[in-house]
């Protein structure tokens, strides 16, 4: 660790945020940005392009020592990993979901825990977890029980532990109607209620391989979806309002023009109190609902209660471990908008993760379980009705035919 | 303590049952405690809840002086029903790499946000960045001159920047770490400051790097240039805990599957029959394995990690382009560098990031990302901006169309040809 510590500090030492302990020692200082900040003078006392402060300072003690020293690591149970290094020391990470929309309360609380279990180091993981390292045995039993133990008034964890191996781990999500101005369908709420739904697979190893979920609440994807064994999208069904009065005001119309994938917004002129408007027209039978003319012009809103909703997609991957990363494939195109507790999206969920569960082999993601078995057995033994909605329409769709006569009989051609 | 006024939030409520943490919960309780955001936030989702839309405004461009990202405006459209969030734009603060905190990192972070902010916040937002959810026009740059003055912290990317670069945990903490994927990312972040803050590209560009292919930071999936960490040398291997994996004695994929009964463990089925390459196999109770065959898919070391480890001669493979569907389809990032050493200062790496910016902002249309040029003009005009060399590791397969782009020079005689000369050998 010294050798390494050493070599960065050389490389990065003189960077304002490679040690920001004096800093932190320091408590909050409410007044000095007004005394610091001049409107008149803005560049005076400005501190810039500085980047992140340097993650080595914030590593536990014995990560430090054994940076890049690591030997191997076992999950002695569910939402704890003990890893080994080199040196023959041995840390555990303890995993607990969180919200990721989460308030300043919240973090003072995972800062008091790390206080006193964990020399006040705390981690967060991509997938939105929160990882506490404890040295021994008895600080490992503590601190379970202390998390077990905190709850909010409702009585739900604060933090439950869980999400390793072969478990549904927290679901990556997005903004939704929370704090989004884009969104089909809201973020958090579904994603509580889908979690509520399958608590029992986050605390266990029961699955033939992990199952990540992830939701995005509008084409744009901020949630990347597109490769995970179950993705939960929002999307729109009703082609874009167009303002007449007020798109010339609050967007470039060639913008707008130029937005449209499909080629199907065009420039147009409306009269509007004896007045002639510049403004546009929607080819709406050409519309496939992707919302890039919003993003570009507030004047063309999708949003609708009604025909927004929620579709599924399954069977993407990410990782490269035996099959390559895949994306995930739509096989549900539409379900409504349900809040706050969207029950058939919850059902549709946990039917399509328990199908998968009692038939996979051990270490088959859902994809190459969905992909060995053939598609047409998917959908059959899931009981989901195949649509043309699930039939590729857009470029390079002729990837996704099936161009042999190598098929499955199933249910869909059972009457022909 | 401030007077606070709550919302009928019936739908709200409900998300407060259930095992799952209640975000509901979690923001009610700080709302009660002083913060009026918290409540008309929860007001205007319940709103959201009864129309079934969103209730966010378009856009509104706010940001800090000499920045072009970090800040995203957000406005309400019931600014009358919910006044305290009227203005309620984000702050995006890069992340220390791998997301290590200390708690007095944090707890200062609280104070500003308490003091500055709504008190909510999203650990982490997609892209890797400590999302501050929620604050007014006016209070931007004193947050940005108390992140920086009083953590030495500055701001993460959005629009058409560099966007704040991710990593996993690395060598923290991870043994099959074959990058040090926090350094890597840490250096490219500080040199890339200018991109990150300042826009000039035609659209966003994400770096992420992951230690190994297991890939825990989505980087082939989520983005423009992935750094991925392998090895060119033997997966090393402890044959007595091989041994010891087929005794019994050490849990198969570390435990992961330790709640069902899979049945005893079976080397031959589990790890040498669902070998991507089959080039694995037993020799008595000796575990052989050409290397040169392997595609290091990581499966058989995440079976038996104790007798398995990636190999020592290591580095970064380097894919380009992933994207979300908008506009062209989702794309997975494609291989262009089969293998590269990854030491500081990383200048191959970055001279390479240089070419392929260069010719981004010579030709990249308006919001077109990276990946979608790459289709647009092709692996050969990645080659010929670049100088890499065609090899078959880029492809899945040769193309299976014969319309090849030959040039003029390399074709015998050029394309310079004489009209009377062809037809004193074919009659017209």
């Amino acid at each position: 660790m010294n050798e390494y510590f050493e070599k960065q500090k050389e490389l990065y030492g003189d960077n304002p945020g490679f040690d920001i302990s004096e800093l932190l020692s320091k408590p909050y200082d409410k007044t000095l940005a007004e005394k610091l900040y001049d409107p008149a003078k803005p560049m005076q006392n400005r501190i810039t392009d500085i980047g992140p402060a340097h993650f080595f300072q914030f590593l536990p003690p014995v990560l430090k020592k054994n940076y890049g020293q690591w030997k191997y690591h076992e999950i002695v149970q569910p939402g704890v990993i003990k890893y080994t290094a080199e040196s023959g020391d041995t840390v555990f990470a303890v995993r607990c979901a969180s919200a990721r929309l989460i308030t300043t309360n919240l973090i003072r609380e995972v800062a008091e825990i790390a206080d006193k279990y964990c020399d006040g180091c705390v981690r967060w993981t991509t997938r939105n977890n929160i990882e506490f390292h404890v040295e021994t045995e008895d600080k490992l039993r503590a601190l379970l029980d202390d998390l077990k133990g905190r709850k909010f008034p409702g009585g739900s964890y604060k933090f439950p532990v869980g999400g390793t191996g072969a478990s549904v781990t927290n679901i990556v999500h997005t903004q939704g109607w929370v704090h989004c101005h884009t969104p089909a369908i809201d973020a958090s709420s579904v994603v509580k209620s889908v979690m509520d739904d399958l608590f029992e697979y986050f605390g266990s190893h029961k699955l033939p391989a992990q199952v990540r979920i992830a939701l995005a609440c509008c084409l744009n994807m901020c949630g990347a979806v597109h490769c995970s064994d179950i993705a939960i999208l929002g999307v729109h069904r009703k082609p874009p309002l167009v303002e007449d009065e007020r798109i010339t005001g609050v967007c470039e119309l060639p913008l707008a023009v130029a937005a449209c994938p499909l080629g199907a917004i065009k420039p147009a002129t409306v009269e509007i109190n004896g007045e002639k408007k510049k403004t546009v027209r929607v080819n709406e039978d050409r519309c496939m609902f992707c919302g890039n003319c919003y993003t570009m012009c507030p004047a063309m809103p999708l949003a609708d209660g009604q025909g927004d909703g929620v579709a599924i997609l399954v069977g993407g991957k990410i990782s490269n471990r035996i099959s390559t990363p895949q994306f995930s494939k739509l096989v549900i195109p539409y379900i409504p908008s349900e809040p706050p507790r969207w029950q058939s999206t919850v059902k549709t969920i946990r039917n399509i993760l328990e199908v998968y569960a009692s038939n996979a082999n051990k270490y088959e993601r859902l994809g190459d379980w969905a992909a060995r078995i053939g598609w047409e057995r998917f959908f059959e033994k899931c009981n989901i009705p195949f649509t043309d909605k699930s039939i590729d329409d857009y470029r390079l769709a002729y990837d996704t035919y099936h161009t042999t006569t190598q098929f499955k009989w199933s249910v869909h051609t059972d009457n022909l | 303590m401030a007077e606070v006024k709550k919302h009928a939030t019936p739908m709200c409520d409900e998300l407060k049952k259930g095992s799952w943490p209640s975000f509901v919960d979690d923001i009610e309780q700080k709302g009660l405690a002083g913060k009026q955001e918290c409540l008309d936030l929860l007001g205007q989702l319940e709103l959201s809840f009864k129309h079934k839309e969103t209730h966010w405004k378009h856009g509104g461009i706010v940001g800090v002086f000499g920045y072009g990202g970090g800040v995203i405006g957000r406005y309400s459209d019931a600014p009358e029903q919910f006044p305290s969030i009227a203005h309620f734009h984000t702050v995006r603060v890069n992340q220390p790499n791998g997301k290590f905190y200390s708690s007095a990192f944090l707890r200062k972070m609280c104070d500003i946000w308490d003091y500055r902010g709504s008190g909510m916040t999203n650990l982490h937002g997609s892209t890797g960045d400590l999302v501050m959810l929620g604050t007014k026009s006016d209070q931007l740059e004193p947050i940005f001159f108390d992140f920086t003055h009083q953590m030495s912290v500055d701001l993460g990317g959005s629009g058409s920047n560099l966007r704040t670069p991710e990593c996993c945990m690395g060598k923290s903490r991870c043994e099959w770490a074959c990058i040090d994927t926090q350094g890597i990312i840490y250096d490219l972040t500080q040199t890339f400051q200018d991109e990150l803050h300042r826009p000039a590209f035609p659209y966003k560009f994400k770096f992420k790097s992951s230690g190994c292919p297991n890939d825990c930071v989505a980087a082939i999936a989520r983005s423009d240039c992935s750094i991925i960490g392998t090895w060119r040398d033997e997966i090393r291997i402890d044959q007595a805990a091989v041994a010891a994996y087929m005794a019994g004695e050490l849990k198969p994929n570390a435990g992961a599957h330790s709640d069902r009964d899979w049945g005893k463990f079976d080397i031959q089925k589990e790890v040498i029959d669902l070998c991507p390459t089959k080039c694995m196999w037993m020799e008595g109770k000796t575990l052989k394995i050409d290397n040169r065959e392997c595609t290091r898919c990581m499966h058989c070391i995440n079976v038996m990690p104790v007798a398995l480890r990636p190999g020592v001669d290591t580095g970064a493979t380097i894919l380009m382009g992933a994207k979300a569907p908008i506009l062209d389809g989702a794309q997975i990032s494609t291989l262009v560098i089969p293998f590269i050493k990854m030491e500081p200062p990383y200048d191959e790496f970055k001279d390479f990031v240089g070419s392929i910016w260069d010719w981004w902002m010579e030709e990249g249309k308006n919001r077109e990302r990276f990946g979608e040029l790459l289709q647009r003009q092709s692996i050969q005009e990645l080659l010929r901006r670049t100088g890499l060399k065609a090899i078959p590791q880029m492809v899945k397969e040769p193309r299976s169309n014969p319309y090849v782009f030959w040039s003029a020079d390399e074709v015998e005689g050029g394309w310079k040809r004489d009209a009377a000369e062809f037809r004193k050998r074919h009659a017209a």
